[in-house]
C-alpha cells in the first residue's frame, strides 16, 4: 500500500538556485531537484518494499506474535523526531549537507541487508530502528539542498517535484514486493536483497551526481547563531501555525476506518484507500505547488486545510456512500499536495541560509509532534463518541484554528 | 579539486552504470536462484510419505492439518489416522495456509496476494475436499480458525495492521463468528459487550483473537485490553463476552468442556509464551512439560494429551512439526506428525 505518513514527509528552506532560463513563466526545475526527487523515489521503492511485506514477515514467517509486531511498529514510527533535528543541525553546522544525506541513505540502504541474518526479535528491531534513524537524519539536509538549488520564487513548484517523485517510488514498493513474494513465495530474503539492491542505485544517483555544495568555514554559523536563527520571530510565526495545525489534523488512518465503518466497505478495499489517496497526492503536487509560488504559499497552505476540513465533514457526514469515499480520498490527496511540499517551501525563505537545515527540521518536528498528540486525542474521542461525532468536533476545532493559522502564516510570508 | 570536468562525469557516469549493473545483476541472479530453488523443491519427489488412501483414513478417527513436507505436497491438507500419526499421510487437493475440520465439513483459509496487499479468502469445504463455497475475505493476516462442533458457526481471526496505520505501537484484531451458510463476515467481537471485573469496558484498544467453541452459543476467546489479556466466556445470541482470568491468550477448549489450553506470557520475553492449563472447574493453572515458547492455538488430541504446532530450526532450513504433550504437566514433549501444522482431530 503506498503511503501518506501523518508525520510530514520531508522538510525544507532557502532561495536563490541554480535554475537556468530567467524571465521564462515556467523554468525548469533544477536538476538537483530532480535529482534528489529520483534519490527518495528509489529509496522509497525500497523502503515501502520492506513495510508491506514486514509484518507479513514477522507473523507469518518468523512466527513472531501480534504483540510483538504492534512492539515493533511503535519502535519503527518513533524514532526519528529526534533524530531529524540532529540531522539538520549536523549539517549546519559541518556544511556539509549532502554528506550527512549520503549517511542517511546509506544506513537505511544497508539496514536492508541487515534483514537478511536477523531473525531473532530484538535484532529486527535493531535493523528497523537503524532505517528510521537513516530516515530522520537524511530528511533536513536533504530539503535544504532543494531549497539551495531552487529559485526563491519557484521553491513551491520544486518541492512540488521532488514530493511527486517521492510519491512514485512509495506507489511502486508495495507492488514490487507483493509482486517477488507471488513469483517466489515465501522468498522474504528476494525482497530484502532486491530492495538493498534498489536503494543502492538511490544512493549511488546522490554520491554521483547531486553536486556537494560545501559552505566556507566563514560562512557557518556556530551553535549560538543556529539556536539564534531558530528562535527568531520570522521562523516562530509559521513554526506555531504549524503546530496549531497539526495538533487538529487527524491521521489519514482514522479517516479511512470512518469510512469503512460507516459505509460497510469491503475491507479488503482498504488498501486501495491509500493508493487513491496517494494518485491524488502524485497528480496535485507539481500544479498546487507552481499555484503557491504564484498565488502565495500561505494561501495554497491554507486551501489545503479547508480540503481537509472538508474531508472531515464528508467521512463524518450523514451520507456516506462510495460518492463519499471518492469525495474523501480526493480532498485528502488535495491536502497532502497544498501542504506537504508547500509547507517547507513557505519556511525556507525565512531562516538564513547558514541555519536552513535546522529550520526545517524545527517546523518539521513541530508538526511530527503536535500530529502524535492529535492522533492520541482523536482516538480517545473517538472511543467515547464514534467516529462521526469525532470527526465533526475535529472540524469544528480545525474551523476556529484556521483563522488563527492564516495569520501567522500569511504575516509570516509577507515579513511583517 | 581542479580535474577536468569533462573527464570527471565520464568517470562518474561510468562508476554509476557499475552500480547499476551490479545492483540489477544481482538482484535478478538472486531472484531467479530462489526461484529455480523453489521450483525444484516442489517438483522434487515428496519428502514426506503420502501413501495412505484418504478414504481409508478418514474412516476413522483421524487428525486433519496441513502438510509442511517440501514436495508437490506442501501447502495441501492431509489427514493421518490419530493411532499412525507419524506414518503416511493421505493428501487432499486441498490448499490451505490454516485450515480447521468437523465431521461435517472444514473451514479452509488460503492467501491471496493482490496487488498491493494481503488478503484471505475463507472457504468451506465439503467432506470430499473437492467442493466447497467461499464465505468472505479479509485482509491482512489470517491465522485462527475454528468450527463450532455442530460445524455451523465459524470464527476467524484476522490481524490488521492497516487499521493502526497511524497509532504507533498498536495492532489491531478482526475476530468475526460467521454462520457457515453466510457470504459476508458475521459480527466482529468489537461490537459484543465485554464486561471485565463486572463493569462494561469500551476501551477502544479492545481486541480479540483465538474463538474455541463450546457448542453454538457458548465459546471462549482472548480479549486484551490495556497491557492486560484476558480469557473472555461468549454468548452467541446475547452478544456479551465475561472475563474470567487474566493472561490467557488463545483458549482451547478439551472435548469434555472442563479445561482450557492457552499460551501464558507471564513474565516472558515479547513474543514468547507457555503452554499451559486452565481448569474451568477448580480455577487451577497448570504449566504443560513444553518449556519452548509455543505461538499456536493448542488442539486437544483426546481429553489428556494437546497437539500444537512449533517450529524448529533456522527459519529458512528449519521445519514446522506437529507436537503433543501430557496436559496434565506431566511427561515429556514429542512429534506426533512431521512436518505438519494446523492440526484438528476428528474423533
Amino acid at each position: 500500500m503506498g503511503r501518506v505518513y501523518v508525520s510530514l514527509r520531508d522538510r525544507p528552506a532557502g532561495d536563490a538556485g541554480d535554475t537556468p532560463g530567467p524571465g521564462a513563466v515556467r523554468r525548469r526545475v533544477a536538476s538537483t531537484v530532480v535529482l534528489l526527487g529520483l534519490v527518495s523515489m528509489f529509496t522509497d521503492v525500497s523502503s515501502e518494499m520492506v513495510a508491506a511485506v514486514l509484518p507479513l514477515y514477522l507473523t507469518a514467517e518468523l512466527g513472531l506474535g501480534y504483540v510483538a509486531y504492534g512492539f515493533l511498529d511503535g519502535a519503527y514510527q518513533g524514532v526519528s523526531a529526534l533524530v531529524r533535528m540532529l540531522g539538520g543541525y549536523a549539517s549546519d553546522r559541518t556544511g556539509a549537507a549532502k554528506w550527512i544525506a549520503v549517511l542517511g541513505y546509506g544506513v537505511s540502504a544497508v539496514s536492508r541487508l541487515a534483514m537478511l541474518p536477523a531473525h531473532a526479535f530484538l535484532a529486527i528491531t535493531a535493523v528497523v530502528t537503524a532505517d528510521r534513524l537513516g530516515k530522520g537524519l537524511r530528511t533536513a539536509p536533504r530539503d535544504a539542498m532543494i531549497a539551495a538549488a531552487s529559485r526563491r520564487e519557484d521553491l513551491g513548484r520544486a518541492f512540488g517535484v521532488h514530493r511527486a517523485l517521492d510519491t512514485v517510488g512509495a506507489a511502486l514498493g508495495p507492488l514490487v514486493a507483493f509482486g517477488l513474494l507471488a513469483a517466489v513465495p515465501g522468498g522474504y530474503d528476494s525482497v530484502f536483497v532486491v530492495s538493498f539492491a534498489v536503494a543502492a542505485i538511490g544512493v549511488a544517483l546522490l554520491v554521483l551526481f547531486v553536486p556537494a555544495r560545501r559552505a566556507l568555514p566563514a560562512a557557518r554559523l556556530r551553535a549560538r547563531g543556529i539556536l539564534r536563527e531558530l528562535t527568531g520571530r520570522r521562523l516562530r510565526r509559521p513554526v506555531v501555525a504549524c503546530a496549531l495545525l497539526g495538533a487538529v489534523t487527524v491521521g489519514d488512518g482514522f479517516l479511512y476506518l470512518s469510512l469503512q465503518q460507516r459505509t460497510d466497505l469491503d475491507a479488503t478495499f482498504f488498501p486501495l484507500l491509500y493508493v487513491g489517496t496517494n494518485t491524488v497526492y502524485l497528480l496535485l503536487a507539481v500544479p498546487l505547488g507552481h499555484l503557491a509560488d504564484r498565488l502565495g504559499r500561505a494561501r495554497v497552505l491554507v486551501g489545503g486545510h479547508v480540503a481537509l476540513l472538508a474531508a472531515y465533514l464528508v467521512a463524518g457526514g450523514p451520507v456516506p456512500g462510495v460518492a463519499a469515499v471518492v469525495a474523501t480520498l480526493v480532498l485528502l490527496g488535495g491536502f497532502y499536495a497544498a501542504t506537504d511540499g508547500v509547507l517547507p517551501a513557505l519556511v525556507s525563505p525565512l531562516v538564513a541560509d547558514e541555519a536552513r537545515a535546522s529550520g526545517i527540521a524545527a517546523a518539521q518536528t513541530a508538526v511530527v509532534v503536535a500530529r502524535f498528540a492529535s492522533s492520541v486525542a482523536f482516538g480517545a474521542l473517538w472511543a467515547v463518541s464514534g467516529p462521526g461525532t469525532g470527526l465533526v468536533v475535529f472540524a469544528a476545532l480545525l474551523g476556529v484554528v484556521l483563522p488563527a493559522a492564516a495569520w501567522l502564516l500569511r504575516s509570516a510570508e509577507a515579513g511583517r | 579539486m581542479t580535474a577536468d570536468p569533462a573527464r570527471s562525469r565520464r568517470v562518474r557516469a561510468f562508476v554509476f552504470l557499475a552500480v547499476m549493473l551490479l545492483a540489477v545483476g544481482g538482484s535478478v541472479a538472486y531472484v531467479a536462484r530462489a526461484y529455480g530453488d523453489r521450483v525444484r523443491a516442489s517438483s522434487g519427489p515428496d519428502r514426506a510419505d503420502t501413501a495412505a488412501d484418504l478414504a481409508a483414513v478418514t474412516a476413522r478417527p483421524h487428525v486433519v492439518f496441513r502438510s509442511t513436507a517440501p514436495g508437490p505436497a506442501e501447502g495441501h491438507v492431509a489427514a493421518v489416522p490419530v493411532d499412525a500419526a507419524g506414518g503416511p499421510r493421505a493428501v487432499t487437493p486441498a490448499v490451505c495456509d490454516r485450515v480447521y475440520a468437523t465431521r461435517a465439513h472444514a473451514v479452509c483459509l488460503a492467501a491471496e496476494a493482490t496487488l498491493n496487499a494481503r488478503t484471505y479468502r475463507v472457504r468451506v469445504l465439503d467432506p470430499g475436499w473437492t467442493s466447497g463455497h467461499d464465505l468472505f475475505r479479509t485482509p491482512g493476516l489470517s491465522s485462527r480458525t475454528r468450527l463450532s462442533p455442530s460445524g455451523a458457526l465459524v470464527a476467524t481471526t484476522a490481524f490488521v495492521y492497516g487499521d493502526s496505520y497511524n497509532s504507533p505501537g498498536k495492532f489491531s484484531t478482526r475476530t468475526t463468528i460467521t454462520p457457515v451458510g453466510d457470504t459476508r463476515a458475521g459480527t466482529d467481537l468489537e461490537n459484543y459487550t465485554l464486561t471485565i471485573d463486572g463493569r462494561v469496558t469500551r476501551n477502544p484498544d479492545r481486541n480479540f483473537w483465538g474463538v474455541t467453541f463450546a457448542d453454538d452459543e457458548t465459546f471462549y476467546a482472548t480479549a486484551a485490553t490495556g497491557r492486560h489479556t484476558y480469557l473472555v466466556r461468549g454468548s452467541v445470541r446475547a452478544r456479551t463476552l465475561t472475563a474470567l482470568r487474566r493472561d490467557v491468550e488463545c483458549p482451547s477448549l478439551s472435548p469434555d468442556g472442563t479445561r482450557i489450553a492457552f499460551k501464558k506470557h507471564g513474565t516472558l520475553a515479547d513474543g514468547e509464551w507457555r503452554l499451559a492449563v486452565y481448569d474451568l472447574r477448580t480455577t487451577r493453572e497448570t504449566l504443560t512439560a513444553e518449556t519452548r515458547s509455543v505461538d499456536d492455538q493448542a488442539e486437544w488430541l483426546d481429553d489428556t494429551h494437546l497437539l500444537y504446532g512449533l517450529r524448529t530450526g533456522p527459519v529458512k532450513s528449519g521445519t514446522t512439526d506437529i507436537w503433543t504433550v501430557d496436559a496434565s504437566g506431566g511427561g515429556t514433549p514429542r512429534i506426533f506428525i512431521p512436518q505438519g501444522w494446523s492440526p484438528s482431530v476428528i474423533r
